[in-house]
């Protein structure tokens, strides 16, 4: 549903069914409303049958990446290793916020996920890395783990299994690059969080150097509802017309639009629909400039691309962009988007673990150029610069918040080059000259 | 960081350190290093407790989380700075993170900060107001975007504030 709004009649709420309703938040309030159920039956159930209910029903990664998550789950053999799962509730991709209320109305929802995922790739031991800034939904997770705890779901004989499932809340402490799978793990290692190099892929090595799995929020809370209604159901919910995206997908809406909150749509929804009917369009009185649809790492999109668009992995990238994680950031006509692209390169150096040359001076400098556009200091062979400066950032580093810098600064640039020129004073052909320097002459 | 920091009540950092993990924090630890196979996977949660018992990540403290991690105090050192919510230094009762990342900036979130730094009589980032209660920081996305803008004031995060609901804010914080 449209929380904080009401649930608006073309959305379809399978994972945020039950926000806004307290009392799904308790386990009793859980399982009168069929919780724990999948979880009973997964574990009476061979792994590599669940694994198969989930690639069949077409799942794919929600965090960004959009990998199916069947096909990672059987990347996990039953090797005799400790393996590991992390669920990555890191949320700070600029614009996503929908993980935010998973955890704070159905942390339940979460918990019995992370077991069922657990189970699914043949570990003992989930953790659920919260960022630091969640203080509600932490509270809420640890809630519900010691409730689960308490009545026999999780522990060493989870549901009267005879297997065991533990699942522990381990809480980041202030940093976007943590939300980077291999950072993720290194963070939870007690390390700084620098992502690693791949290979090894987590599959082989991964947290505490053991086969491991990364799956985000809203990835293993959809896998419930796939393993309880089955995959047909699941491909049910989205557009026939493309079987590569299927299910249901929660869009967090924010920036400047009538009724921002999180909507869960079936894939292969009509963006045209979703930003003008769901959302409301953008306040009253003003129209869209920009949208930006996938949380901040994607590229830019104009209100004539979204028209067209459908709200599926393949729909967006054929409009020109990524779902990425599901956050549309919109802009109306009156912001300044050399402003604004500016700002968000700031995000991206402040967010730079610095291990990486390209990242770390790309998204210093990437920033200080932009900044002197905006303030009036910038000169036409800024442009050329920032598109130079775009490309050494792009495919080269450990992990892709180099390229997430560079990519609304490239669309930007591309789509709105109009108001970066309108910044540069005419003439200006190199940086200015401190009036000091000059004052003798 | 300077290793001669002045803890709150004024005296030296490393003598006026009273050992945090002991009693029923030491059993708490205790039973969190039972959740992971190495001691230095409850770094983050050692130094949480720590923040959490005296308001900052003190360099004495440091090395007490060290000790008991049986990790170096530089390699402790190394990872507290990578992260942005440990404090190397005493803050404001009130610790107040504005978000002015991109989706609360074209909300207006920058006034928000600025509102801030007047009603609470800091006037520039980071810096502690002369009565110790309020420290105004501005911070990257809270994750809570579509409830521009949010404001964390210690544990708490407060949805939708606005220019006009900072007064009021404010002057409800004791």
């Amino acid at each position: 549903m449209g929380y904080p709004h009401l649930s608006h009649g073309r959305e379809t709420p399978v994972i945020s069914k039950y926000f806004g309703d307290a009392e799904a938040r308790t386990l009793a309030g859980w399982q009168a409303r069929g919780g724990y159920e999948v979880l009973r039956q997964a574990l009476a159930t061979d792994p590599v049958d669940v694994q198969n209910v989930v690639k069949d029903s077409g799942l794919r990664g929600r965090g960004g990446a959009g990998f199916p998550t069947g096909v990672k789950w059987s990347f996990m053999k039953p090797d005799g290793k400790t393996h590991y799962l992390c669920i990555n509730a890191d949320e700070s991709e600029p614009g996503t916020f929908k993980d935010r209320e998973i955890m704070r109305w159905t942390p339940h929802q979460l918990v019995e996920g992370a077991a069922v995922a657990a189970h699914a790739i043949y570990a003992e031991t989930a953790y659920i890395y919260i960022r630091g800034e969640y203080t509600e939904p932490i509270a809420r997770v640890r809630e519900a783990v010691r409730e689960a705890y308490a009545a026999g779901i999780l522990g060493a004989n989870a549901m009267g299994s005879g297997k065991r499932v533990d699942v522990h809340v381990h809480k980041g402490a202030g940093a976007y690059i943590c939300g980077e799978e291999t950072a993720l793990m290194n963070s939870l290692e007690g390390r700084r969080g620098n992502p690693r190099i791949k290979p090894p892929f987590p599959a082989v090595a991964g947290l505490f150097a053991q086969p491991t799995t990364i799956n985000n929020v809203e990835t293993v809370c959809a896998a419930i509802h796939v393993l309880r209604n089955g995959a047909d159901w699941y491909k049910s919910l989205s557009s026939p017309s493309n079987p590569k995206s299927t299910g249901t997908k929660l869009f967090s809406v924010c920036g400047n639009v009538a009724r921002p909150g999180n909507y869960e749509v079936g894939m292969g929804f009509s963006m045209k629909e979703f930003l003008w009917d769901v959302c409301g369009g953008p306040p009253p009185g003003r129209s869209f400039k920009a949208i930006i649809p996938g949380g901040s790492s994607v590229p830019i999109l104009t209100p004539e691309e979204c028209e067209g668009a459908v709200m599926d992995y393949e729909g967006i990238q054929a409009a020109g962009s990524l779902l990425g994680s599901g956050g549309v950031i919109c802009f109306d006509d009156t912001q300044d988007m050399v402003r604004q692209i500016a700002r968000l390169a700031r995000f991206y150096a402040h967010e730079s673990c610095a291990q990486c040359t390209q990242c770390r001076e790309g998204t210093a400098w990437t920033t200080k150029i932009l900044e002197r556009i905006r303030d009036g200091q910038g000169t036409m062979k800024d442009l050329d610069t920032l598109l130079e400066i775009a490309d050494n950032m792009t495919g080269k580093t450990i992990c892709v918040l180099s390229d997430s810098c560079a990519t609304p600064v490239v669309s930007g640039l591309k789509k709105f080059r109009h108001e970066f020129e309108a910044k540069i004073p005419k003439n200006r052909s190199s940086v200015m000259v401190p009036s000091f320097t000059t004052a003798a002459a | 960081m300077s290793l001669h920091a002045i803890a709150p009540d004024g005296q030296d950092a490393h003598e006026a350190h009273a050992p945090v993990f002991v009693g029923a924090r030491r059993t708490e630890l205790d039973e969190l290093l039972t959740r992971y196979p190495t001691k230095m996977a409850a770094l983050l949660p050692a130094l949480w407790m720590l923040q959490e018992d005296r308001g900052w990540v003190s360099p004495a403290g440091m090395n007490e989380v060290a000790s008991v991690l049986e990790l170096t105090p530089a390699y402790v050192q190394g990872v507290v700075t990578f992260y942005t919510m440990y404090h190397l230094h005493p803050v404001g009762k009130h610790f107040v993170q504005v978000c002015t990342t991109t989706p609360c900036n074209v909300c207006g979130a920058e006034d928000v900060v600025n509102a801030f730094l007047r009603e609470t009589k800091c006037g520039e980032l980071g810096v502690t107001s002369a009565d110790g209660r309020f420290t105004v920081v501005e911070v990257e996305c809270l994750g809570a975007c579509g409830f521009a803008t949010p404001v964390m004031v210690n544990d708490a995060l407060v949805e939708c504030v606005s220019v006009d609901s900072v007064q009021d804010l404010v002057a409800g914080l004791d």
